[in-house]
């Protein structure tokens, strides 16, 4: 039944699709013509920045992730509470509300501050992508570290190293097989999430796909064309992520 | 007369309304083999990791060569210079090689540099009978030869008292005794030794001291010789039947 059903939709739509063919205007993207290879170049171009736009926001979040994990993992009961808060309270924030904040928000709080920080576009982007990611990676990283057993912390004490000697030589090494393929889904997350950068003017792929749509009227083809920039980079990501537990692994069994 | 090495005097401990711990007062002279027994969940784990602060004892004092164990940062450090412990499961670091896991406390806990921390590794190595093995991984070794490395770890930091907690426990019985002998080795030396452990065996031929506890308390300690040949207590004498039996 179900299944008849979705054969009937497929159809519906392949019907819909190829049955009038004024529906269809790839031309504008159309590499083989002259003004299709400037918008593909102008739609392409985005890529640069997105890509910048992804890294900073990743290792702002990755970094201020662990700041936040580690008062979680503390068996003092204020620090886990500061921790809590934190996590809590970020990732209640809907991204795009928190863009917002920051883009058109925060300069105001640095002004009546009597500071003048002027916040542009991509770094209210990064701001925000970082912020409200860090409360991801920090359960993550919490969740990774908690996971390596108790006596490997106790061993590391009995030798003499202070906490963050632990830390460092003994448990992260040990955690970070564990939280790397989270995380990658998280830089994942970060690259698609970019796309809301485009709002606040940013040009980025997103803003770039827009602003062609505008000119051109082809939001069909162009979005198209949009999705396929994002897939073809997260399968890069996802290809470097594999490469990389593989090191790992291979590290490991040595 | 010398300082104890260890000095336990009314040592209490709870876990929330556990009474894990019931005044406790023991003393370990330098040089002595103290054998903890006693059924599990009797508290014998517990008394051992107060000593080094894996575990906080909530009444009473513990002094390890006179100093007070406690959070003071100088306590702590003194506990981590002068006392070893070896676990139940080994607990060794298994991303880094054998040699790693040796040289990783000289270094930087102490200190020294990689040349001389393998120099000590080496010969430690050499004392737990398995020089050959220190480019290998945890994960290559056998679970004797685990326990053997994690007593050499021990041993490079060159602890004035070391604490087993049921080292062989963990390990298949044809592994035993390849622990054990290393033990006995070391006990020979001179080494102070606090050793929870069901290897009755070990303990007549090591121990000037034996302990018994259960339920939190020390029920009865002796020399070996009279512990095994008349224990006084009714539940000492039980579980003395039980595991002597085998």
């Amino acid at each position: 039944m179900t299944k008849n059903f979705i054969l009937l939709s497929i159809f519906v739509i392949l019907a819909g699709c190829s049955g009038s063919s004024s529906t269809w205007g790839w031309y504008v993207i159309n590499p083989m013509t002259a003004s299709g290879w400037i918008n593909i170049k102008f739609l392409v171009n985005g890529m640069g920045a997105t890509i910048l736009l992804s890294l900073v926001a990743a290792s702002i979040s990755m970094t201020l992730g662990l700041l936040v994990a580690l008062p979680g993992l503390s068996d003092k009961r204020g620090w886990r509470i500061v921790n809590r808060i934190y996590v809590e309270f970020v990732r209640a924030i809907p991204l795009l509300p928190m863009l917002f904040w920051v883009f058109y928000g925060l300069p105001i709080v640095f002004k009546s501050m009597g500071l003048n920080v002027p916040i542009d576009p991509f770094w209210g982007a990064v701001i925000t992508l970082a912020l409200s990611d860090s409360a991801f990676t920090a359960e993550i990283y919490r969740a990774g570290i908690q996971s390596i057993a108790k006596g490997q912390r106790e061993a590391a004490q009995t030798i003499g190293l202070t906490y963050a000697q632990a830390m460092r030589y003994v448990i992260l090494p040990q955690a970070i097989r564990r939280i790397l393929p989270p995380l990658a889904n998280q830089f994942i997350y970060i690259v698609k999430m970019s796309a809301f950068a485009s709002v606040i003017g940013m040009q980025e792929l997103t803003r770039r796909a827009n602003e062609l749509v505008v000119t051109e009227y082809r939001p069909l083809e162009i979005y198209s064309l949009l999705i396929v920039e994002y897939l073809v980079l997260v399968l890069i990501i996802s290809a470097g992520v594999r490469w990389l537990e593989r090191r790992m692994g291979a590290d490991e069994r040595r | 007369m010398t300082k104890p090495a260890i000095e336990m005097t009314g040592v209490n401990k709870w876990f929330g309304d556990f009474h894990v711990l019931k005044d406790i007062n023991l003393t370990v002279q330098t040089g002595d083999r103290m054998v903890i027994c006693g059924p599990s969940g009797s508290g014998k784990s517990t008394v051992v990791r107060c000593i080094n602060r894996l575990e906080k004892h909530e009444k009473g004092s513990i002094k390890i060569d006179g100093l007070e164990v406690n959070d003071d940062p100088k306590s702590v450090a003194a506990i981590s210079a002068d006392v070893g412990m070896v676990f139940q499961q080994f607990n060794l670091f298994p991303h880094l090689s054998v040699l790693d896991n040796l040289t990783l406390g000289p270094i930087k806990a102490r200190g020294l540099s990689r040349r001389d921390a393998e120099e000590r590794a080496r010969h430690y190595l050499d004392r737990v009978r398995i020089p050959e093995q220190a480019d290998k991984r945890p994960g290559q070794l056998s679970g004797g030869q685990q326990q053997r490395v994690a007593i050499a770890r021990s041993l490079c930091m060159e602890p004035k008292v070391l604490l087993f907690d049921e080292p062989t426990s963990a390990l298949d019985p044809e592994m035993i005794s390849e622990v054990l002998d290393v033990m006995v080795a070391l006990a020979e030396e001179g080494m102070t030794m606090i050793v929870v452990t069901h290897e009755m065996g070990f303990a007549r031929k090591v121990a000037d001291q034996m302990v018994f506890m259960d339920q939190g308390e020390i029920v009865e300690t002796g020399p070996p010789s009279t512990f095994f040949a008349a224990p006084k207590s009714k539940r000492c004498q039980r579980f003395l039947a039980q595991i002597l039996q085998h």
